[in-house]
């Protein structure tokens, strides 16, 4: 059980969260003007790295805000912690 | 009643005045309170437990410990329970149990005790309350961190309660006595850390009462759950010993050297009279002195080592003991227990008794869990600690740290830097107790000794030989995770505590390879097995998950009706009156609302209050048709999509103002909606001014439907003018109801001429019995979900989440309109325009006859073309969705998704039920009222 660090309430139980994929994956601004191949690789291809990934979260049970989380997904490591909207931090 | 005739005289931390009586195989007993129930049974000459799983040959305790591989038992009184290790079963008065040979049972009755949960916090969680962890403990407990320990024994010592070292007993009870007293340090006994997750949070069982039997007070919880987040960790868990792998090593009265004096020390017991010794290293010898010293002879000591320390054997023979060193065991004679013993080159000696010790593991279960990696110490023999991210230190015997007055001084060392890292500046702990430590001479890395290696065996619980091992590898395996699971090596209850690294060992034998190359398997909760009751603590029965029930459940429960779950709601379902059945009360329900007048509770539709200057502009987004051109007053039916085009929900949307809409959702999805919502605003959309609040329980609902409906809500609101013209269809208006502020919906979910009534949650008993009260004199009907369902279909309405399963469509069901052409995008637009979401063959719902009028489909039922069934796979062209018996048709109808379903209206398909083939005709979805004659009474 991971102890994530909301930013709006602190370091919580795992428990309280729920997950929201990949962040970063902007709605596309005119889906329209996307081939059947641009919209196909939206809806339905997310990355699966090994190692350090931008993720979402919402602290669901509690402030029910979402933020992104970079999270080593061997170790589980949370690595960064920022709000929506801002970009991905540069990791040393 | 037998005696005990192998205990000592004297000695032991048993109490010699309070004789418990116990029952074991049918047989009654005694031993002392103090006592496991391996150590009483050891104290009355039985070794014997059990016959092995595969084998049935017979099997004996082995271990003194959690590490026990043999000595399984199911314990019958005071309550039953399978699978436990009989060393780790504390004696009590009464208890009756039985040996097992791998497999236990379940009780049948329902368990009476309680079990809980508990979650804490601290600086510092030191797992294991040996030397090295209460020498940790007592560092950062003098430091005034807040500490816990926790330790699997009924007191704290550890390895140290198997020993004669006074000195350093007496230490333990002063550090005991230390940790008790000091308030921010709690000492958790018969507490097994089980598991090791994220970020440091170790999760624990104690068990409370099981060792009091019949005499546990009832307000005390059997076993809690200790969920503890800790910001250190010490991991002082100690080290189990391991065999050899040699011929009949299985046999009744082999026993791991330590646990034998564990066995003399600690509960003053005599494992046997006379007993050989097979060693790797120096650790057999101290037991070997132990056991002679508490008067059991020791026939030879055998140590694999080509030379032996001398110390050691100046010291047994000064007590007439033999030692030959390069010596290993040949065969074990006697079958039901060992009576002699056959070294390599044939000396037989006389023994009831082989102690065994193939050296020691380092407990890395937890610090594996944790992430740790471990790594073969070549002079050791035995895989350690090799660093982990989590915030935790490995001390002592867990580290391979097997001398005293090592334990000791790394335990200090890793309590001083547990809290020094989280911020305390460390105190001085108990003064530690002098330790004697002989030098020692490294041990024989030997797994395998020559012989029949079908007999040899490696994990006893799962009876793998070295022949199965060699099968495994002869099939081309190398890695030992695939031995494992070929051999079941590891698998049983004790996950392979004594056997594991052996296992590797002896893969490594055969291979001709590093052990350390090799490795070991992987270590996974539970370290200890752990009864589902106590993990599942007081979250069962009624409070497993929330109840949710509507302002007029207690009337309908009052009133006799049955209840269907709707996700965590209680619904009425159906109010049978005298001597009904579903099937006739339905037909009764659905007559009333079809002719007169009827009501249902309709509270537990989901409600969003939707506000802010951007609201309709969000809705427009996220329906697929166009929500901002609805007019204040006015209501809309809608239908929300995911991005790729699939109907996610449906619901009304209410505008209560320019800038305020009531939105409805499924009773099911209320939380979904507002999530997708509240997503979108937070992520995408955080330039929209809008408000998302859930309103469900402040509304109370109730439907008042029916060609009569008219009537009643004419008497019961006087300032309301009722009349089609006045209150048209989808339109809302703010009224008194009954003397109650109310707001009337003029929606219909049956196709008749229907009213929604909101009030608040408060008032909904006294609408409730109003409505009640001036519908009677026109048989006003109460009705629940399935009248509600069997309505609605016959008008072709669909159920999301029923009629679709997230691979439909709004134009699946044949609802084109609803789907904007105007706007822009709204989530789900783009898929429309995908060729999978253009097929023709796509699955259409569905009208569906059963032709001989009579046969009710079941729901889930697939449907083929063709009149008999060909060999599989046979072409499926869909299946029911929802199917009811209709009193309006006379007869069973049923909904169904069918490739092309449009196309084929009229076509005749079969729905194989059993043997049967029933033929069936589609039809078009709506079946009553197409017209829509009814909506406006």
């Amino acid at each position: 059980m991971m102890l994530i660090p909301c930013p709006w309430c602190g370091p919580r139980e795992e428990a309280e969260f729920h997950y929201g994929g990949q962040a970063h994956v902007a709605y596309p601004s005119d889906p329209a003007a996307l081939s059947d191949e641009e919209w196909a690789r939206f809806l339905f291809f997310r990355d699966n790295p090994k190692g350090p990934f931008a993720e979402r979260w919402n602290h669901s049970a509690s402030c029910r805000r979402w933020f992104n989380v970079v999270r080593d997904t061997v170790t589980n490591e949370i690595l960064a912690v920022y709000k929506v909207g801002a970009p991905r931090p540069v990791l040393a | 009643m037998t005696q005990q005739e192998f205990r000592t005289v004297q000695g032991g931390r048993i109490d010699r005045d309070r004789p418990l009586r116990f029952r074991f195989d049918g047989r009654d007993y005694t031993g002392y309170a103090g006592d496991t129930l391996a150590s009483a049974l050891l104290a009355n000459g039985v070794h014997r437990t059990s016959t092995s799983i595969k084998l049935g040959r017979p099997r004996g305790i082995f271990a003194a410990g959690a590490e026990e591989p043999n000595a399984l038992v199911q314990v019958e009184a005071p309550f039953p329970e399978p699978m436990l290790t009989a060393t780790t079963v504390e004696l009590y008065d009464g208890l009756v149990a039985r040996g097992l040979g791998g497999q236990g049972r379940l009780a049948t009755d329902p368990d009476p005790a309680r079990y809980d949960a508990v979650h804490t916090h601290c600086d510092v969680l030191v797992v294991g309350a040996g030397p090295a962890g209460l020498a940790a403990a007592s560092v950062a407990a003098a430091s005034g961190a807040r500490v816990v320990v926790v330790d699997d024994r009924s007191e704290p010592g550890g390895s140290l309660l198997g020993t004669r070292e006074a000195k350093a007993l007496d230490w333990v009870a002063s550090v005991a006595a230390d940790l008790h007293a000091n308030p921010e340090v709690r000492l958790l006994t018969r507490t097994s850390a089980f598991g090791y997750y994220d970020d440091n949070y170790v999760v624990a069982v104690e068990r409370r009462t099981n060792h009091l039997g019949a005499s546990a007070p009832a307000h005390l919880s059997r076993e809690r759950i200790w969920r503890i987040r800790a910001r250190r960790v010490v991991l002082a868990t100690g080290a189990h010993e391991r065999s050899l792998a040699f011929d009949d090593n299985d046999r009744p009265g082999i026993m791991l050297a330590g646990a034998a004096r564990t066995y003399v020390n600690r509960y003053g017991v005599l494992p046997g009279r006379r007993a050989v010794v097979l060693t790797t290293n120096d650790s057999a010898y101290a037991a070997a002195l132990d056991l002679l010293d508490a008067g059991v002879a020791i026939a030879v000591i055998a140590d694999l080592r080509p030379s032996v320390s001398p110390l050691w054997t100046e010291r047994l023979a000064d007590r007439g003991v033999e030692v030959l060193a390069g010596y290993g065991v040949e065969r074990v004679v006697g079958e039901e227990r060992v009576s002699s013993v056959v070294l390599a080159g044939g000396r037989e000696f006389e023994a009831d008794l082989l102690l065994v010790s193939g050296g020691w593991n380092p407990v890395g279960a937890l610090y594996s869990q944790a992430g740790g990696k471990l790594r073969y110490d070549a002079d050791l023999g035995s895989f350690v600690p090799d660093g982990c991210r989590e915030a935790v230190a490995v001390a002592g015997s867990a580290n391979g740290t097997y001398g005293l007055a090592g334990c000791l001084a790394e335990g200090t060392g890793a309590g001083r830097a547990a809290v020094e890292a989280t911020g305390f500046a460390a105190g001085t702990g108990r003064e530690l107790p002098a330790a004697d430590e002989s030098p020692v001479t490294p041990p024989a890395h030997t797994w395998v000794l020559p012989g029949d290696e079908t007999v040899q065996f490696v994990d006893l619980q799962r009876d793998v030989t070295v022949a199965e091992i060699r099968r495994a590898t002869g099939t081309g395996m190398r890695s030992v995770e695939h031995v494992k699971r070929y051999t079941t090596a590891g698998t049983a209850h004790d996950q392979g505590k004594t056997s594991g690294v052996l296992t590797s060992g002896v893969v490594a034998h055969l291979l001709g390879v590093d052990v350390g190359d090799l490795g070991t398997t992987t270590f996974r909760p539970p370290y200890a097995p752990v009864s589902f009751a106590a993990l599942a603590g007081r979250d069962r029965g009624a409070l497993h998950d929330p109840i949710r029930v509507t302002a007029l459940h207690a009337w309908h429960q009052a009133n006799g009706a049955l209840f269907e779950n709707v996700g965590q709601w209680q619904r009425p379902w159906y109010y049978p009156r005298d001597g009904e059945d579903l099937h006739a009360a339905v037909l009764r329900e659905c007559r009333a609302a079809r002719e007169g007048v009827a009501t249902m509770d309709a509270s537990t539709l989901g409600k969003i209050d939707v506000q802010g200057p951007d609201a309709a502009v969000l809705l427009d987004r996220l329906y697929t048709n166009l929500m901002s051109s609805l007019k204040v007053g006015s209501i809309r039916y809608g239908v929300m999509c995911r991005p790729d085009g699939m109907i996610f929900d449906d619901g009304t949307v209410i505008r209560l103002a320019e800038d305020r809409f009531l939105v409805t959702t499924t009773t099911g999805n209320a939380a979904g909606v507002l999530d997708w919502m509240e997503d979108f605003l937070q992520t995408e959309w955080p330039d929209l001014r809008v408000h998302c609040t859930s309103v469900t329980e402040q509304w109370a609902t109730i439907a008042l439907v029916g060609p009569r409906s008219r009537e009643v809500l004419g008497t019961l609101a006087p300032d309301l003018a009722v009349d089609n013209d006045s209150f048209p269809f989808m339109t809302w208006r703010d009224t008194t109801v009954a003397g109650l502020a109310a707001r009337v919906c003029r929606i219909s979910f049956s196709g008749e001429l229907a009213y929604e009534l909101n009030v608040n949650w408060w008032d909904a008993l006294a609408l409730w019995e109003a409505v009640l009260a001036a519908g009677a004199p026109l048989g006003i009907t109460t009705y629940g979900t399935e009248t509600m369902h069997v309505l609605r279909a016959e008008k072709g309405y669909p159920i999301i989440g029923q009629d679709t399963d997230g691979t439909v469509t709004p134009q699946d069901l044949g609802m084109d309109w609803i789907v904007s052409k105007k706007k822009p995008d709204f989530i789900g637009k783009r898929s429309f325009a995908r060729a999978d979401t253009g097929r023709p063959d796509r699955k259409h719902l569905v009208g569906l006859l059963p032709d001989d009028g009579e046969t009710l489909l079941p729901e889930g039922a697939h449907l083929v073309e063709m009149e008999s069934l060909p060999e599989p796979p046979v072409p499926m062209l869909g299946h029911v969705t929802s199917s009811y018996h209709s009193a309006a048709l006379g007869r069973p109808f049923a909904l169904a998704l069918i490739k092309g379903g449009r196309d084929r209206i009229g076509q005749r398909v079969y729905a194989p039920l059993g043997d049967v083939l029933v033929p069936v005709t589609i039809t078009g979805p709506v079946l009553y009222d197409p017209e829509g004659k009814r909506r406006d009474g």
